[in-house]
C-alpha cells in the first residue's frame, strides 16, 4: 500500500470535452513542482457535467478513506487547490464535499452505476475490490436454465429501447441451441449461439452506454460472460459505433486485462472460455436496428432484415444470436450477484428494477441519473436537471431519441414507465432525455425527424427510403400554407404508411415526433413564423 | 455465402501505388482470417490510407471472393468511409436534438458560411473537412465537435468555433 494521495479525474468523454485532460496535467505538473507524492487515478464521469472536470481526492478519515471532490476545475484553478491543501480536503470556492453526499447523487439508485466515476476502468483489481465478478461466480454455480430463470424473474427488459422482456429472449436462444445442438461445426467455427451487444447507441439525448463502457467496461464484459453461460455460446461480439473512440480504448483495454487474468477465453470447460472480438461500426444509426447490425457484423450493408426468423433462432451468421443493448447486459451482473428478487423490489408495474436516465439538451444540470422507474418528467427535468440552461422557460422534451414524441409542459407530470409514456403517445427507449427552451421551432423539429430518417434510412422499404423525403416536403408546403388542409392530411396519411409499411422502427416511429409536434404544437406550423424570436437557434447563456 | 476458391485467371490488375497497395494488402492479411471481415478491413484501410482509394475495391473484393459491386456496395452505405483524403483536419458538427436544444443550428449556419463550404465537403485551403454526425455521446454538453480521432470539444458556440479554427491552423503551420 502506498503512502500516496490518490486524486482522481475522469478520463470519461463528456469531462475531456470540458477540459478534464488539462485538469489532470496540471496537477500532475503542480505535484511535480511541488515534490508532492501523488497518484493520479482516471475515472469514468460521476455523471454530473455542471461539475465537470469534478477533481476527487481520497481523504484517510480514520476509518474507510473517503473522498471529497471539487468542481468544476480548470487547469487554471489547479494551483490554487494545491495552495488551499486539497489534498487534505482544504475549504475552496470549487469545494462540493463528498460527492456521494451531493442531493443529486444521494437520492439516486446506483445498481448498474454503481461503480462508474469511483473505479479506475482499467483496472481488474479495482473492479474485484468492488464487486466485480460476483455475478459471474454464482452463475457458474448454477445450469444454464437457472441463470436463465433468475433474469427472467427479475423482470428485465431490453434497455436498448424496445423493452423486450428479457429473459424470454434469452430462454428463446437457450431453447434454439438445445433444439439444434447436433449441428456439425460449420466451416467458418460458427457452431453454438452467439452473443452480441448492440453498443450502436444512436439515439440523441443518450450516452449511458458509452458513459457505462468508458467507466466500467469490466461489468459489461461480466454481463455478456453469463449470457454466454446462460445460452451456451463462446463467442461474443461487441458491435460499437464509430463516434465512441474513448469507449473503443476502455473496452480494448478491458478486453485485453479479462483475457490476461483467464476471464474470457480460458481453455474449454473452465466455464471462461467465452471470448468476446470487438467491431466498430462506421456511421450509420440503422445498425442500432439488431437485424440491420447483424448484416453488418457478417460484413454487410447494415439493411434491415425481414423477422421472422427472430434474429434468436437465426441471428449472426444463422446461429441463434442473442442482441442486447449495453445496459441490459450491465444489469445482468448484479441480478445475479444480490439476486433477481433484489432487483425486481426497484420499479413500478411492470417496468422493473432501474434505468439510467441522460439528461440532456437545454438544461442546467445535465448527466446521468439511475432511478427506479416511476420518477416523472417534471421531478427530472427540474429537481434533478434546475430547469432550462438558458433561463427560459422550457417549452418540450422529447424522450427515447429521435424517433421518440414530443411532450409539451402538460405531460410532464408522466411518470418514467414504459406503459406511462407509450399511454400518452411517448416512448421511454433507451431513457434519453432532451429539454427545449421555448425558442425552439417545433416545425423545424419535425422537419428534422423527416430529415433524419431520409439520411439514415437503409433503403429497404419504400415508405421510410421515400416516404421520408415526400415529409420534408409536404412539411414544407404545410409551413407555406400551399393548399393547408389538403396537405395536413397528406401528412398523416403518409405517416401511416410510413407506421405500416416499415419493417424497423426508424420507418415506423419517424411518425411520433413529426405528429405530436404538430398535436401539441400546431403554432409553430403556420406561416409567416414569426413567435419566437429565436427561430430554433436556442443559445445557452 | 459464396465461398468458391478465387480464380487467379481473375486476379485483380492492382492500380495502386506500391505504398497504398502495401497498404491495403496488410490490412487484408490482419484481418481476413475473421468471419464478417470487410468492415474491419476498410476500416484499417482507411487508418492506414486517410480513405478508401476507388482502385482498392477490387483487390479487397478479389481476396474475399465477392464482386466488386458487393465491396462497393458497402463502402457506399457507410458513411465514415470516404474515397479521397480528407483534409488536415476533419471536423465533425454534431446535428442532433441534444445539441439543437443547446444551439447547434446557429454553429451549423456560421460554420458552414465561415469556411464557405457545405458538410462533406473541404475549405479552399485544405485545413478543413466539415462533416456532419449525428450524435456524439456527448449530449449535456453540447454543441459538440469532434476534431479528428477523439479530440471531443464541448460548448461549441459560434465564437468558439472561430476559436478552434485558430488553433488547427496554428496546429497546422
Amino acid at each position: 500500500m502506498s503512502a500516496s494521495v490518490r486524486v482522481f479525474v475522469p478520463g470519461d468523454a463528456s469531462a475531456l470535452s470540458l477540459g478534464a485532460e488539462r485538469t489532470a496535467s496540471a496537477i500532475a505538473r503542480q505535484a511535480a513542482s511541488r515534490g508532492v507524492d501523488l497518484e493520479l487515478v482516471r475515472t469514468g464521469s460521476r455523471g454530473m457535467f455542471w461539475l465537470e472536470p469534478l477533481v476527487e481526492v481520497e481523504i484517510d478519515g480514520g476509518g474507510a478513506p473517503w473522498r471529497i471532490a471539487y468542481g468544476p476545475v480548470a487547469a487554471t484553478e489547479v494551483e490554487g487547490l494545491f495552495a488551499a491543501g486539497f489534498l487534505q480536503g482544504g475549504a475552496h470556492p470549487r469545494r462540493v464535499g463528498a460527492p456521494e453526499a451531493l442531493d443529486w447523487f444521494r437520492r439516486q439508485q446506483r445498481l448498474c452505476f454503481e461503480r462508474v466515476g469511483v473505479v479506475d476502468p482499467r483496472s481488474l483489481t479495482d473492479y474485484l475490490a468492488h464487486g466485480g465478478f460476483q455475478g459471474l461466480r454464482r452463475a457458474l454455480e448454477l445450469a444454464p436454465a437457472q441463470i436463465v430463470q433468475e433474469v427472467t424473474d427479475s423482470g428485465l427488459r431490453g434497455r436498448g429501447g424496445a423493452a423486450f422482456p428479457t429473459g424470454i429472449k434469452w430462454q428463446t436462444v437457450h431453447a434454439a441451441v438445445a433444439a439444434g445442438g447436433a449441428d456439425p461445426a460449420s466451416a467458418a467455427g460458427t457452431a453454438g449461439a452467439f452473443v452480441v451487444c448492440n453498443a450502436d447507441e444512436g439515439d440523441s439525448g443518450t450516452y449511458s452506454d458509452r458513459m457505462l463502457m468508458e467507466g466500467d467496461p469490466f461489468c459489461l464484459i461480466e454481463g455478456m460472460a453469463i449470457a454466454g453461460l446462460a445460452v451456451g455460446a463462446r463467442q461474443g461480439y461487441i458491435y460499437l459505433r464509430s463516434e465512441y473512440p474513448h469507449a473503443r480504448r476502455a473496452l480494448e483495454a478491458a478486453l485485453a486485462a479479462a483475457r490476461d487474468s483467464g476471464w474470457l477465453g480460458g481453455p474449454p470447460g473452465s466455464g471462461r472460455h467465452f471470448d468476446i472480438a470487438l467491431r466498430i461500426g462506421a456511421g450509420a444509426y440503422i445498425c442500432g436496428e439488431e437485424t440491420a447490425l447483424l448484416d453488418s457484423l457478417e460484413g454487410k450493408r447494415g439493411q434491415v432484415r425481414v423477422k421472422p426468423p427472430l434474429p434468436a433462432i437465426r441471428g449472426l451468421f444463422g446461429r441463434p444470436t442473442l442482441v442486447n443493448n449495453v445496459i441490459t447486459f450491465a444489469s445482468v451482473p448484479v441480478i445475479l450477484a444480490r439476486g433477481a428478487a433484489f432487483y425486481r423490489d426497484f420499479g413500478m408495474g411492470r417496468s422493473r428494477g432501474t434505468l439510467p436516465i441522460q439528461l440532456a439538451g437545454n438544461l442546467k444540470r445535465t448527466g446521468l441519473v439511475e432511478l427506479a422507474f416511476g420518477v416523472t418528467l417534471r421531478e427530472l427535468l427540474y429537481d434533478y436537471g434546475g430547469g432550462s440552461a438558458s433561463g427560459r422557460p422550457l417549452r418540450a422534451v422529447q424522450v427515447g431519441g429521435p424517433l421518440g414524441a414530443y411532450l409539451p409542459q402538460a405531460q410532464f407530470d408522466t411518470p418514467l414507465d414504459y406503459e406511462a409514456l407509450a399511454a400518452v403517445g411517448g416512448m421511454l427507449g433507451h431513457g434519453g432525455i432532451v429539454a427545449f427552451d421555448d425558442s425552439v421551432d417545433m416545425f423545424e423539429q419535425a422537419r428534422y425527424a423527416m430529415e433524419f430518417c431520409a439520411a439514415e434510412s437503409c433503403g429497404k422499404c419504400t415508405p421510410c427510403r421515400i416516404g421520408s423525403v415526400r415529409g420534408i416536403e409536404v412539411l414544407e408546403r404545410i409551413r407555406a400554407g400551399v393548399d393547408r388542409e389538403a396537405n395536413l392530411d397528406l401528412l398523416q396519411d403518409l405517416c401511416d404508411t410510413l407506421r405500416h409499411g416499415s419493417l424497423c422502427a426508424l420507418g415506423g416511429l419517424t411518425p411520433d415526433p413529426v405528429r405530436s409536434a404538430l398535436a401539441h404544437f400546431p403554432e409553430d406550423f403556420v406561416a409567416p413564423h414569426v413567435d419566437h424570436p429565436g427561430g430554433g437557434h436556442a443559445r445557452i447563456g | 455465402m459464396k465461398r468458391s476458391r478465387p480464380n487467379p485467371a481473375t486476379a485483380p490488375s492492382d492500380r495502386l501505388p506500391a505504398a497504398a497497395a502495401a497498404a491495403v494488402h496488410a490490412a487484408i492479411d490482419a484481418q481476413h482470417g475473421q468471419p464478417g471481415a470487410l468492415l474491419p478491413i476498410l476500416h484499417a484501410v482507411q487508418d492506414a490510407l486517410g480513405c478508401v482509394p476507388p482502385d482498392a475495391v477490387p483487390v479487397i473484393a478479389h481476396a474475399l471472393n465477392r464482386s466488386r459491386a458487393e465491396v462497393h456496395g458497402v463502402l457506399s452505405f457507410y458513411t465514415d468511409f470516404r474515397s479521397t483524403p480528407p483534409g488536415r483536419h476533419v471536423v465533425r458538427i454534431c446535428r442532433a436534438e441534444a445539441c439543437q436544444a443547446r444551439g447547434s443550428r446557429a454553429l451549423e449556419a456560421h460554420a458552414k458560411a465561415r469556411l464557405g463550404i457545405d458538410y462533406g465537403q473541404t475549405s479552399e485551403d485544405g485545413a478543413i473537412t466539415l462533416e456532419a454526425v449525428y450524435c456524439l455521446g456527448n449530449c449535456g454538453c453540447g454543441p459538440s465537435v469532434l476534431v479528428d480521432a477523439d479530440d471531443l470539444r464541448a460548448g461549441i458556440t459560434p465564437a468558439a468555433f472561430d476559436a478552434l479554427l485558430r488553433e488547427l491552423d496554428g496546429a497546422c503551420a
